[in-house]
């Protein structure tokens, strides 16, 4: 089971800590705000996305676990 | 050969007055002895009605997600109709209202509600007076309690999940999903959000059934549907056609065009421009719009002439979506407004390098709000680079503007000043 980064759109407040600590997946957009490849995450670089998540500030990332029934 | 058809407009007063109910009752026969729910869902199913308000979603689908949900359900109808160019929802509940108010019912049934509600925005003073009315003339009929509320008047508020914040009497913006509101709508409650024509065309299957309902239409796409058409046509107006039916042949039943026609718009401010004869080849469908590149949405369709100039009417619209951005989510906010102010740049001489900066950023906000107002703005003006093309070159060289800005698509008032 392999998991991928999502961003709350709504809860973004565009800080850019996500892009810095995770630049494999996340690159920010012209305005300074995340765009996240939902692409899923190889085990190795787990631990950098679950940093991204932790790290903002307003709680707006998430690491979410693919089931079978995802992409 | 006239291409309308006269099943939701059925009877309409000359003088625009609304169908009373003892007229309706006259007109469509009583509604039907409720069939059990599994009958009636089934015949929704088999009918092939799909939801008229833009998305296209299956309307069985839709009652049967809601229905199943846990404990008792809401009745939402959407009336808010937030987009200029679309005037169809207004049409019914202002003439036809019993159609309306009757689905409600059926839809009611179908999903095991308790409580229903219909929103019309609060600056649709004349439907809101009528629903009034029409609800007074049923007391006593219905099974279900009907409220009206008055939504805010912004383009956004006809999302479903900023419609559900504004009959709760919160903000009218959209909620992160999921919870859709057929999981979590109004009170917490599983709710369905349908917008008023459906349900329209609802209360017509449960009276005549599914196959009276797919003798027009096609086979993927049954049944009529209301179009609402401006621009530059004899006579701009809301139309019932089968779904199918060629663009052409309703522009003809509108008068025809009024001047030569450059393009079209087609789907609403969320929707496509493409050149005159591509639209002109096309029939009202999704299936026939897909193939050329764009949707049929909530089926607004403007033609725009030869005299006006594209890049005014366009560089207006992208002003308008960006200001009605609910202002939530930062690629929406700053995406389009940046977007906005360069497709008004697009006019002036020299200009060579907007069209790249704005496909770049269109890039950017597509896909990346809370709800879909990016998305569809971001269709809106990518499908407008591509069919003005040869304008934005002609604009870019000499900063001459052979057409007028005849403002042919509407925004509201607040925001209907001149393009920067």
């Amino acid at each position: 089971m392999s998991s991928t980064l999502r961003v709350n759109p709504i809860a973004c407040d565009g800080h850019g800590l996500c892009a810095e600590l995770f630049p494999e997946r996340i690159a920010l957009d012209d305005w300074g705000y995340p765009i996240v490849d939902g692409s899923p995450i190889p085990r190795p670089l787990e631990q950098h996305a679950q940093r991204a998540v932790d790290t903002c500030p307003v709680l707006a990332l998430r690491l979410e676990r693919l089931t079978r029934h995802d992409r | 050969m006239s291409v309308s058809v006269s099943r939701l407009l059925l009877g309409l007063h000359s003088d625009g007055r609304p169908v009373r109910v003892d007229e309706h009752l006259h007109l469509h026969g009583p509604l039907p002895a409720p069939l059990d729910r599994r009958s009636l869902l089934d015949a929704v199913e088999r009918s092939g009605l799909r939801g008229r308000g833009g998305a296209g979603f299956p309307t069985a689908l839709k009652l049967r997600a809601v229905a199943g949900g846990r404990g008792r359900k809401v009745v939402l109808a959407n009336g808010v109709e937030g987009e200029p160019p679309s005037g169809k929802d207004k049409v019914l509940l202002r003439y036809v209202p019993h159609l309306v108010l009757d689905g409600v019912q059926i839809a009611a049934h179908a999903v095991g509600a308790n409580q229903a509600i219909v929103a019309v925005s609060q600056s649709a003073t004349v439907e809101l007076a009528v629903l009034q009315n029409a609800l007074r003339e049923r007391a006593g009929a219905d099974r279900v309690e009907v409220r009206v509320a008055a939504a805010p008047d912004a383009f956004v508020a006809g999302e479903e999940t900023a419609l559900v914040n504004a009959v709760c009497g919160r903000p009218p913006r959209p909620t992160a999903t999921p919870p859709r509101p057929f999981q979590r709508g109004v009170d917490g409650r599983p709710t369905l959000v349908q917008n008023v024509e459906t349900l329209a065309q609802l209360a017509l299957v449960a009276r005549r059934g599914p196959a009276w309902f797919r003798e027009i239409g096609t086979r993927d796409e049954p049944g009529s549907a209301l179009v609402t058409l401006s621009g530059a046509v004899g006579r701009p107006g809301v139309y019932e056609v089968p779904l199918g039916t060629p663009l052409l042949d309703l522009v003809a039943e509108a008068g025809g065009t009024t001047e030569p026609p450059r393009s079209v718009l087609v789907g609403g401010y969320f929707g496509s421009w493409l050149d005159a004869p591509t639209a002109f080849g096309c029939d009202l469908s999704e299936a026939s719009l897909g193939a050329a590149g764009a949707t049929l949405g909530a089926r607004a369709i403007a033609v725009l002439a030869e005299g006006s100039c594209a890049l005014a009417e366009v560089a207006r619209v992208s002003r308008y979506l960006a200001d009605e951005s609910a202002g939530q989510c930062g690629p929406c906010v700053h995406g389009l407004a940046a977007i906005a102010h360069a497709t008004a740049s697009l006019t002036q001489a020299g200009n060579v390098e907007g069209k790249l900066r704005i496909r770049r950023w269109l890039d950017q906000v597509a896909g990346r709000g809370g709800c879909r107002h990016p998305d569809g703005a971001a269709r809106f003006i990518r499908s407008a680079l591509e069919v003005f093309a040869d304008e934005i070159a002609l604009h870019a060289r000499s900063g001459q503007c052979p057409g007028r800005d005849l403002r042919l698509l509407p925004v509201h008032r607040r925001h209907d000043r001149k393009a920067a």
